[in-house]
């Protein structure tokens, strides 16, 4: 008999100024070190704001940040932190997100049996959330 | 400063933390202190800056971040101290 799914969720909250401040501090290094090319193009881009600091969608930034955190309360790594640019937020063209993962994050949700993420962004001015859930097939005894 | 000072500068400046960092030892668990996985960001980002160095892949986890002392073998790890 196999095992029965389950499902994990993860939410996090992000202050909007807290992502301007580092973008001020670190510039473009912050944003290449925690973002994908995919999202760097899309928060250039995004938003009804226009153009954001350093030429950024901070709002947007700051809720891919948030999502990326909750997938990790999903993915419950004990020790190793996946590189956050293996966790990466795919804007689709009628503008919902959908969460594709490479590398140390696709280990870590193979190793869980997780085999579908959904999430949902949201952001006001001051602050940004995301919350995601993950289907999950537990491995038996190797199940975390 | 010495590294230590330098590590204890980073953390005012870039650790949100709820606690004074003159109140924290070496093995004070910084998240338990309140250092957000953002705010962990910045203080990595301003370490490479101060120690002048990037810290690698394997660097790259929780436990590297976690206490001053935990951030003090890490930077002397990738700086050959």
């Amino acid at each position: 008999m196999s095992a029965p799914e389950t499902l994990r969720v993860g939410v996090d909250l992000v202050a909007v100024e807290e992502v301007a401040a580092s973008l001020d501090h670190f510039g473009d290094r912050y944003v290449t070190r925690l973002f994908t090319a995919h999202e760097i193009e899309t928060c250039r881009t995004a938003g009804t704001s226009g153009e954001g600091r350093a030429g950024y969608a901070v709002e947007s930034l700051a809720a891919r940040f948030a999502a990326k955190e909750a997938v990790v309360k999903v993915l419950r790594p004990i020790e190793m932190q996946p590189d956050w640019r293996t966790i990466e937020i795919h804007r689709m063209t009628g503008g919902w997100c959908e969460i594709r993962l490479s590398g140390q994050a696709a280990e870590l949700a193979a190793d869980a049996g997780i085999g579908e993420l959904a999430v949902s962004l949201s952001h006001e001015s001051t602050m940004a959330t995301a919350v995601v859930v993950g289907r999950c097939t537990p491995r038996g005894e190797g199940d975390r | 400063m010495t590294v230590d000072e330098t590590i204890r500068q980073v953390l005012t400046d870039h650790g949100r933390l709820a606690v004074p960092v003159d109140a924290l030892s070496d093995d004070t668990d910084l998240f338990g202190a309140g250092m957000t996985s953002h705010a962990s960001v910045n203080v990595m980002l301003a370490l490479e800056d101060a120690f002048d160095f990037e810290f690698s892949e394997k660097m790259l986890k929780k436990s590297t971040f976690e206490s001053i002392g935990s951030i003090r073998s890490g930077v002397l790890e990738m700086t050959g101290g």
